[in-house]
């Protein structure tokens, strides 16, 4: 479940809803149709703090697919790209800031 | 090394089945995340920042082999090539996919491996020194009762949900490499003037949000009296212990706030009714573990061999030898740390190769036997001394022998932003830049011992309120930010360290604490004044002037 204080979440830029595969771990976003999507690109991009609420609900609805979902910033580009917009959620995208041992 | 029984096999199996049969069902659907969580974290298995991280327990840190090289494949097969030693003789995997836990579960509980205990609001892994049985001096092996304690907590039904997590630790030697004074029960094993063994209890020691040092309740707990007395224990928090707000829900709290006195006296009560009871252990219950446990059948053989002294002329080998190496209680022996730390390294990680290399070696020289200690490095309790050369070579080429033990690079790290859920800021990229500052040995060994201990949140896990430089990562405005505590330490003087000043940002760290560093050369009485003991001296306002001053 995401953080139960999210229901009262105030947006204030561009937001996505992230979360993490069942399966396996993987980090996922939510998809305009409803889906999961393992690329940021393919997330669907909300406004306002009520567009975000809904979009967190439909997530949460099912967790079969995802589990622990809840909103997390991101930053558009001038040309439309999608990049993540705090230095947790960079390195959920990107993976330790370190070499990982090998 | 304890010898499990059909009893403890059979256990394992069954829990494995159990947790696949869960899985199967949180995968079909049948189980919702809400119903399964409970169960996963029952086994050790979190969901964090990249995925399921599945941690491990090794009990009072003592490993073989078998179960390391066991480890390895686990890392192999179901990670990606490689495992992270905790400050709580733990091992994390990071990268584990749930529908493969429990395939990776059946093979680490084939040698007698699982992840109980090490999750939830449970009595957990019970830890103590890494050098259990090998160091001189020791009144008795504290892994034989920690062992008492782990078949006593496991899945004990009143114990299961507790109002939080309970964490106990056994030393029994005169210097604590357990860090009791700062776990929820800390117990000194020692004898009293007539020669019988016994307990000293502390209680309510813990970092985190609250820190506390452990209070003494009790100077002398005879031995056999163990169990009653952690039950009495256990009842009184268990009744009294905070269950609306977590976070004053450890028994530091209820301690803190009734007072040690008054806590003391309710132990007491609960015990008096109960100590001459079922969990009075006899001499024959205690002989029976003390049975399971296997010794090496050591040869009789001279301190300082030929082949050592030969080697000793090799500065590589000399160093390693001065750092890694410390006294066996058993002549022509010796203890050897193998340090997690590379320079540059992650702390406290190890890959599948690494493993396996210790695993062999341990199995050449050191009677198959690892240990895990607090401080996130592995020991060879049992090698020796004429065998120290071909050792260390082995290590060295594997990039195990790196000479920093107990020095300034020897940082204890917790994951961190890298891969916590709960975490506000990174903490091994900030070890890494640390020890890249003191990377040059001759230095390092010139500024002596000293610990840095760097934590990604409040929650501790890198014990920063005890490291003689602790290091704690908060978040402010999106931005990394970091406090940093002078003169705390977990040893047998534990105490927790004080505030240096305003936190300052992650590119700010290395160089703040190389000034500190630099401070403590410039104002140490003489070269064999530690660090900790120059704080100790001075306090931390000549340190803060300095190195404010400069920042």
């Amino acid at each position: 479940m995401a953080a139960p204080q999210q229901q009262k979440l105030k947006v204030n830029g561009p937001v996505t809803v992230t979360a993490n595969r069942l399966t396996d771990g993987a980090v996922v976003w939510r998809t305009a149709d409803g889906g999961w999507s393992a690329d940021l690109a393919d997330a669907a991009i909300v406004t306002t703090s009520d567009a975000a609420i809904a979009l967190l609900a439909a997530a949460q609805q099912r967790d079969i697919e995802a589990v622990g979902a809840y909103v997390a910033p991101v930053l558009l580009g001038e040309d439309g790209s999608v990049q993540p917009g705090n230095l947790r959620e960079r390195i959920r995208v990107a993976g330790p800031t370190f070499e990982l041992p090998h | 090394m304890y010898v499990y029984d059909e009893f403890d096999r059979a256990f394992l199996a069954e829990r494995v089945a159990e947790f696949r049969d869960q899985v199967g069902r949180r995968l079909s659907g049948a189980l919702s995340e809400d119903e399964f969580k409970p169960l996963r974290l029952m086994n050790g298995v979190y969901l964090q920042l990249h995925a399921y991280m599945l941690r491990i327990a090794i009990p009072y840190g003592t490993l073989n082999s078998h179960q390391l090289r066991r480890m390895a494949h686990v890392a192999r097969r179901y990670d990606r090539g490689y495992g992270h030693f905790t400050t709580r003789q733990n091992i994390q995997f990071n990268w584990i996919k749930l529908e493969e836990l429990p395939e990776a579960m059946a093979a680490l509980a084939e040698v007698g491996v699982h992840g109980i205990q090490t999750s939830g609001n449970c009595i957990r892994n019970v830890t103590t020194d890494q050098w259990a049985g090998a160091t001189p001096g020791e009144y008795d092996d504290p892994r034989i009762w920690a062992e008492i304690l782990r078949q006593y907590s496991t899945l004990h039904p009143e114990f299961t949900y507790l109002p939080r997590k309970f964490k106990i630790a056994i030393t029994a030697a005169p210097q604590d490499r357990a860090a009791i004074k700062v776990h929820d029960v800390g117990l000194r094993l020692h004898r009293n003037e007539a020669g019988e063994l016994g307990f000293e209890v502390l209680v309510g020691g813990g970092l985190g949000r609250t820190p506390f040092v452990g209070k003494l309740v009790r100077p002398f707990l005879p031995a056999r009296d163990l169990l009653s007395y952690i039950e009495a224990i256990m009842r009184v928090y268990n009744q009294y212990g905070r269950r609306d707000n977590i976070y004053k829900a450890r028994i530091k709290i209820l301690v803190h706030e009734i007072g040690a006195e008054e806590f003391s006296k309710a132990v007491e009560a609960e015990w008096e009714a109960i100590r001459e009871g079922a969990l009075k252990m006899t001499d024959e219950m205690i002989a029976e573990i003390r049975g399971r446990f296997l010794y090496p059948d050591f040869a009789t053989l001279a301190d300082n061999p030929p082949e050592l002294a030969e080697a000793l002329k090799d500065a590589r080998f000399a160093t390693w030898h001065a750092n890694s190496v410390h006294t066996h209680k058993v002549p022509g022996h010796a203890i050897v740390t193998i340090s997690l730390k590379p320079v540059g390294a992650p702390p406290g990680d190890a890959t599948a190769d690494q493993m396996d290399v210790v695993a062999d070696l341990a199995d050449r020289y050191a009677f198959g036997e690892i240990r895990v200690g607090h401080e996130q490095n592995l020991c060879l309790p049992n090698v020796a001394q004429k065998d120290l050369p071909a050792l260390w070579a082995a290590l060295d080429a594997a990039g195990l022998a790196t000479p920093n033990v107990n020095h300034v690079s020897d940082i204890i790290a917790c994951p961190g932003l890298d891969y916590c859920s709960l975490a506000n800021a990174r903490a091994i990229p900030v070890a890494q830049e640390i020890a890249k500052r003191f990377s040059d040995l001759d230095r390092s060994r010139g500024i002596g011992r000293l610990h840095i201990n760097i934590s990604g949140c409040i929650n501790a896990c890198g014990h920063h309120h005890v490291g003689h430089i602790g290091i704690l990562g908060v978040e402010k405005n999106g931005q990394e930010f970091y406090q940093i505590t002078l003169g705390g330490r977990a040893d047998e003087k534990a105490q927790l360290g004080t505030l240096l000043g305003p936190a300052v940002s992650y590119e700010q760290v290395p160089g703040l604490i190389e000034d500190v560093v630099e401070t403590y050369l410039e104002l140490r009485a003489g070269p064999q004044e530690l660090f900790i003991d120059t704080v100790a001296r001075l306090g931390v306002e000549p340190f803060k002037e300095r190195v404010y001053a400069a920042h």
